[in-house]
């Protein structure tokens, strides 16, 4: 019995700071390596790169950013300055690591081309609202 | 705001597909069976059936959302994705030599409670011809990743609390000194096995090849000893690039892997010996806004492993699923 109870004491321990940990900073862009803020995009100037990161973003990230980018359910709207001003790499960046404090989960899933295949569209998107 | 009927296919779609594939479970076990009698042959039926129920799955699931899991048994540092719920069954065909052939199934649902955090439930089930058909038992784990960015090693920590018997068949993992023997016996319920399960995951993305490493514990609450298992898993997608057109068979879409996992001892007896081990290919496939197939044949690479084993999975993705049903 008080083993099952250091057992199960030892589970709450371990996971109650994950429990917590749900502060969102909203500082991603400040938190970017400088290194990877000046990588360039492969796809930059390649039009299929811009309809393959539409096809992207339509089946992984218009579900909570919306079709048009502009944001679902107060999920960030990305046709915003924010969007606009960074460098392809940070958004590479943020692609890659998301920013999970604050529900943004991390794309390290699809391959690296890929996700600079989103940049392209993302960079395309904010272009012609503008 | 209005429904769409898109939407109400995204809903009813997947449901269909989890039905279609539980009933098409059971009528391929009854068939085996039956042709097993005329032509003596249990793999051309096995072969035969399943690739019938793929192509029916994949007809009556022709649209729907997105999952991703690359691996049946080992798990990488991928979360579901916040206010995503994946439901996915997934089910293992095994043909023990001296013993019938059986199906385990496990239904799952996972919720991406936030970017760090996805919580899982399983349903567990088994068919075992000239037997009988079984509920046996429910899962319930919780997974954590502790370090918030990409890194070359990313770890998990994973929780789970299992309620089972000893008639389950669903080999979700290989721990301690499982073996082929253990499925062997008739059905019995009797046996009831409330047991943790700790893991550390590992898992790296590079290149766009995956590799993951689970290390298990797992303890019987009953006072049993610790037991150890292992899952390694590498895979990658056969295209890097996205094609630009709108595709469902473009290359990026399949993804080919192979996992290699089995049972490490118990504490008081670590190691090798009187263990299970198996290699397996695995093949994903997952339609754009659709659901995603899986299969693996795994071979079992000792003498206590079943030689042969045969794993199928169909996965949906609700996408914020709570945020649409509020919304409604």
């Amino acid at each position: 019995m008080i083993r099952r109870f250091i057992f199960l004491a030892i589970i709450a321990v371990v996971a109650v700071p994950f429990l917590l940990a749900t502060a969102g900073d909203g500082a991603w862009l400040k938190n970017i390596p400088a290194k990877y803020r000046v990588r360039p995009n492969p796809f930059a100037h390649d039009p299929k790169a811009v309809a393959a990161g539409a096809k992207l973003f339509h089946q992984d990230c218009a579900n909570c950013h919306g079709a048009d980018g502009m944001g679902i359910n107060q999920r960030p709207n990305l046709q915003s300055d924010r969007i606009r001003k960074a460098t392809p790499g940070e958004l590479e960046w943020l692609l890659t690591n998301g920013s999970m404090r604050n529900g943004m989960p991390s794309w390290s899933r699809l391959p690296e081309p890929q996700r600079w295949q989103i940049v392209s569209y993302l960079k395309d998107m904010v272009k012609q609202e503008k | 705001m209005a429904v769409t009927t898109r939407e109400k296919n995204n809903f009813a779609l997947p449901l269909t597909c989890a039905a279609i594939a539980a009933t098409l479970d059971s009528m391929i076990l009854k068939m085996k069976f039956n042709f097993n009698f005329k032509i003596k042959s249990i793999w051309r039926s096995v072969f035969m059936l399943n690739f019938l129920r793929r192509a029916l799955l994949l007809a009556a699931c022709a649209v729907a959302a997105h999952a991703q899991e690359n691996y049946f048994v080992t798990y990488t540092h991928q979360m579901e994705e916040p206010g995503n719920l994946e439901v996915a069954v997934r089910t293992v065909n095994g043909f023990p030599r001296d013993g019938h052939a059986f199906t385990g199934s496990a239904m799952e649902f996972e919720y991406g409670v936030k970017a760090w955090w996805t919580s899982e439930f399983y349903l567990d089930g088994q068919t075992t011809t000239n037997e009988s058909t079984l509920f046996t038992g429910f899962r319930f784990e919780n997974r954590f990743r502790p370090l918030l960015r990409e890194h070359w090693i990313n770890p998990v920590l994973y929780f789970e609390f299992e309620n089972i018997n000893g008639a389950d068949k669903a080999l979700l993992e290989v721990v301690g000194h499982d073996v082929r023997d253990d499925f062997l016996g008739r059905n019995d319920r009797s046996e009831k096995k409330r047991e943790a399960e700790l893991k550390l995951i590992l898992s790296s993305n590079f290149k766009g090849w995956n590799v993951a490493e689970n290390l298990i514990a797992e303890k019987n609450l009953a006072g049993e000893p610790w037991e150890f298992g292992y899952a390694a898993g590498v895979s990658r997608p056969l295209s890097l690039v996205a094609s630009a057109n709108a595709c469902r068979l473009c290359r990026e879409n399949f993804s080919l892997g192979a996992e290699l996992y089995g049972g490490l001892g118990t504490r008081y007896r670590f190691g090798l010996q009187e263990t299970s081990h198996y290699l397996s290919p695995i093949v994903n496939f997952r339609l754009p806004n659709g659901p995603t197939f899986k299969a693996a044949p795994g071979f079992g690479l000792t003498s206590g492993s079943h030689g042969f084993l045969l794993r199928f999975g169909v996965s949906y993705e609700f996408d914020q699923i709570f945020s649409k049903i509020r919304s409604r």
